[in-house]
């Protein structure tokens, strides 16, 4: 029988999650089937379906947004994480892009987003220099668009996060098994084909959903940028802070809340099912 | 005989290649931060004044109350969030480890479920919370730092697992408790110093995410230093930038510089 | 000098490595003029510390590094830059051999797969190599399903399903416990003698190389000091460095006059090689010396060195006494004997033994 003196040692951390993380869950899951006096309601999550409802919409926007760039910044990301392995394991080059893309990957949307409006808008340099060769780059909209500016942005951290999250992985693969392919028989094309490609494709898509959530919980970027409208959910969210409360609706927020775990849980457990499979491949 | 050797010229070739054109890509917005902030725009050309405003320290807190606040605070936010999350998550990481093996699985989740609870919904969540946390503890914005232990949990869970595993623990308990140390002894005096290159991973990934969080000050109203800059942007635009770009750089350095250091430890 | 009259030699394919050289940058010579031929059917092991050279030349062969000089002929033609995938040559790996995606019966088809052999003939072959190896049962199962051991025989199952030309085993048996060790060494010669491929073995543990090789070839420092069957190894090394990797050996002080070496209070004949007269150091095996305790009628004619007892080992299927020598030119020598496992009882540390010479040829190197 252990003794229960040594659950005490324990006691201060789950007091702490409860109180900080389990507590604001809980409010976020019932609250978003509650009214604003607190008896059970659907009103919320109907409110998000509704006509005049501007989630659906937002919903659709930042999943297409998410995929959009969870894809190409798994497929540029897993190139630049290939092009990194083959390069010398305690070399200054591998610690320059660890290090940079660590920084661009969670440091923060705030100045990426100031990073491209200095770039890329009216005044920024690219367009100023593009204007000086003649090219008509017409007006600076798109960059503050959820489908075009946003989009490039996202890349900007998501590329970094492939690499950090994916290199392992490359790494993982052992030389013998190139070897192995070349004394039997197979060419590169083969290795790829019928060796690492499928060894790395659990993790790849594992990566890919990562980035997905990445980009689908994802605010100070789109917070910088879009000062007017809400074009996906994270901004909707933060709508409901500052727009006023409509009587009945107190609770919308929460249930849009509720909606985005639902999402990211989904996604995060079929990550951690095959992050389960592909360990059990790579001896990391 | 030149197959091989080819063969690692081309591996080379494409991979400078790759490395190259991705490089470029990242480092375009980041020069795009530095021409814009050395834009005379009075007298076009060049100029230095805004760097210069900040790293003079009275001036910033002079004429830009608002960042030298916010940036006073994030300092203190990442003091009090690495603080409280070593005090909560290296002692009770040790105490599962060494005498409650069976919640290792239950700690684990929880620590890595704020990964499937982004900041955006936490912050929903926490507002009745910090209802209390105003209520008991004031409005200043250092308490957003309890928060902020929440959002590192995963990062520096992971850190702290690995180097309690590469220590093995269990074994250099079990010699110091033969040899007739109590359990907080051995906590002290043998845990803590052979996790030095865990615990500053963990405070250095905890340090770069405060100081680059934004959601939960912003939609609480208070000051942190990305809310600074942010509202700064909307006055002066040159200068925002120029911080953004400046604390970019710092935490490039801190992680460049981390990586020598772990690596010295291991050998 | 094999085992057996082997029947396999009409299968097998000559191997011939001439004058190879590999440098690497820093100008280290990994391979420095490295010249052996491989019989039909043959099985040669390359032993020798790390850094050798031994991986090195099996490699080369293989076609995973460049030669920077000399020439690969296998089977009379001319591979020195044919890739790889072209040479037909099976390789088990020391660790990590298997693909871990793929069961077992997957590896094993992989080779004949890249072949475009249909279904039916594969799945007829792999079941055979499953079969000769032993892990028939084990089919579906994946490399993290299985031991240490058994994932090292599907890779030699998979090396040999595309019928190779040559068979290459790089420290196959390195990364395993040592019971599974001697099986699997003993499981691989077996197997060899069966199938009659052409083997090059590399291993640093002498013993292994000793027990399963046609002939033995020691290295060191990118060179072949002494390519020979196991037996001849043993008993006539060319070189001291042969002679001290190769089994046990003491070295002991000792004064050598006309071809003979004065030493244990006897007289050692020397091979040939060994260092002029004058002071020397000679080679003398744990089983080359005779122990008796002092008054129990001496062992032999000579009488023998006075010596003292520093520990009794019980070994298994053998003992060993260390005794330190207290007469004769190497007093102060610590002394290895081999013994019957029966015998280790009769001695105790700090008892007075008297030890000689058996009279068995040995090396003696000059006392530098």
């Amino acid at each position: 029988m252990r003794p229960s003196g040594a659950l005490v040692g324990v006691a201060p951390f789950f007091v702490y999650t409860t109180v900080f993380l389990l507590i604001p869950t809980i409010v976020v899951v019932v609250g978003a089937f509650a009214d604003g006096s607190g008896r059970p309601t659907l009103d919320n999550v109907a409110a998000l379906g509704g006509a005049n409802s501007s989630f659906l919409p937002a919903l659709q926007h930042s999943v297409v947004l998410s995929l959009v760039t969870a894809l190409a910044g798994a497929v540029i990301g897993a190139v630049l994480a290939y092009a990194v392995s083959t390069a010398r394991p305690d070399g200054l080059l591998k610690r320059f892009i660890t290090s940079l893309c660590g920084v661009l990957a969670q440091f923060g949307g705030v100045a990426l987003a100031f990073a491209f409006m200095a770039t890329f808008s009216i005044q920024g340099f690219l367009t100023v220099w593009l204007n000086s060769l003649g090219l008509d780059t017409g007006s600076s909209i798109w960059l503050y668009q959820w489908d075009k500016g946003l989009m490039l942005v996202y890349l900007y951290f998501q590329i970094p996060l492939m690499l950090i999250v994916f290199l392992p992985a490359v790494e993982g693969i052992k030389p013998q098994w190139r070897e192995a392919t070349e004394t039997l028989g197979g060419t590169t094309w083969t290795y790829w084909t019928k060796v690492a490609g499928p060894i790395l494709l659990p993790s790849f898509i594992g990566a890919t959903l990562l980035l997905f959530t990445n980009a689908f919980s994802a605010y100070a970027t789109a917070a910088a940028l879009i000062s007017q409208a809400s074009p996906i959910v994270p901004l909707q969210i933060a709508g409901t802070f500052t727009s006023e409360v409509i009587l009945g609706q107190e609770n919308v927020g929460k249930a849009m809340a509720l909606a985005m775990v639902v999402v990211v849980a989904l996604v995060m457990w079929v990550y951690a099912a095959l992050d389960k499979r592909a360990s059990r491949w790579l001896v990391r | 005989m030149s197959t091989r050797h080819t063969e690692r010229r081309k591996r080379a070739a494409l991979r400078w290649t790759v490395i190259g054109l991705t490089l470029v890509f990242f480092l375009i917005p980041l020069y795009g931060m530095l021409e814009f902030t050395t834009r005379d725009l009075i007298n076009g050309g060049r100029t230095g004044k805004f760097w210069t405003t900040l790293v003079d320290v009275p001036q910033v807190t002079e004429r830009y109350p608002a960042l030298a606040e916010g940036f006073a605070s994030s300092m203190a936010l990442a003091l009090i969030t690495v603080v409280v999350m070593l005090l909560l998550l290296v002692p009770t990481m040790t105490w599962v480890r060494l005498r409650l093996p069976g919640l290792t699985r239950t700690v684990e989740f929880i620590c890595l479920l704020p990964l499937t609870v982004p900041a955006i919904v936490l912050v929903v969540g926490l507002t009745p919370v910090y209802a209390w946390v105003t209520y008991l503890l004031g409005e200043g914005t250092v308490w957003l730092g309890l928060a902020y232990v929440i959002l590192v949990l995963p990062y520096a869970y992971r850190s702290l697992d690995a180097g309690l595993r590469a220590i093995d623990v269990k074994t250099l308990s079990e010699a110091a408790r033969s040899l007739g140390a109590s359990w907080l002894r051995v906590m002290w005096q043998i845990v803590l110093p052979n996790l030095r290159t865990a615990v500053l991973s963990a405070s250095f990934l905890s340090v770069a995410l405060v100081l680059g969080e934004f959601t939960i000050a912003n939609l609480f109203s208070r000051k942190n230093l990305q809310v600074a800059m942010f509202e700064l942007g909307k006055s002066d635009g040159q200068l925002s930038v120029a911080v953004g770009l400046a604390s970019l750089v710092f935490a490039f350095v801190v992680l460049f510089a981390m990586s020598f250091v772990g690596r010295k430890e291991k050998s | 000098m094999t085992a057996t009259p082997s029947p396999a030699a009409s299968r097998g394919t000559e191997v011939r490595l001439t004058d190879l050289t590999r440098v690497y940058p820093g100008n280290v010579r990994a391979l420095d003029g490295f010249t052996l031929h491989i019989a039909p059917g043959e099985f040669v092991a390359l032993l020798g510390p790390s850094g050798c050279g031994k991986t090195t030349a099996l490699r080369l062969l293989a076609g995973l590094e460049d030669a920077d000089g000399g020439t690969i002929e296998v089977g009379g033609r001319d591979v020195t830059n044919v890739p790889t995938s072209k040479r037909d040559m099976g390789m088990v790996f020391q660790a990590y051999s298997l693909f871990p995606h793929m069961t077992a019966r997957q590896n094993v088809e992989f080779g004949l797969q890249l072949r475009k052999q249909d279904k039916a003939t594969r799945h007829g072959r792999a079941a055979d190599m499953l079969d000769l190896v032993g892990l028939s049962k084990q089919a579906d199962r994946y490399a993290h399903q299985m031991s240490g051991g058994q994932q090292q025989r599907v890779a030699l199952a998979r090396a040999l399903a595309i019928e190779p030309q040559v068979l290459l085993l790089d420290e196959p048996l390195s990364a395993l416990d040592a019971k599974v060790r001697s099986q699997l060494r003993d499981e691989i010669r077996r197997i060899q003698l069966e199938v009659g491929t052409t083997t090059l073995f590399v291993t640093h543990d002498q013993e292994e190389a000793l027990a399963v090789a046609d002939r033995v070839g020691v290295m060191n420092a990118g060179r072949l000091e002494q390519l020979a069957s196991p037996a001849q190894l043993y008993k006539n090394p060319a070189t001291p460095f042969v002679a001290d990797f190769v089994g046990l050996t003491n070295r002991l002080h000792c004064r050598v006059a006309g071809g003979v070496a004065q030493v244990l209070g006897g007289a050692v004949p020397l091979l040939a090689g060994s260092a002029g007269d004058g002071l020397a150091i000679v080679l003398v095996r744990p089983e080359g010396v005779t122990i008796a305790p002092v008054g129990s009628g001496g062992s032999g004619g000579s009488g023998g060195a006075a010596a003292t007892v520093v520990s009794a080992s019980f070994l298994g299927a053998s003992g060993k006494i260390v005794a330190r020598l207290e007469s004769s030119e190497g007093v102060g020598d610590l002394v290895s004997v081999q013994v019957d496992n029966t015998d280790v009882t009769a001695y105790a540390p700090g008892q007075r033994v008297l030890l000689a010479p058996r009279g068995d040829a040995a090396l003696a190197v000059s006392a530098t």
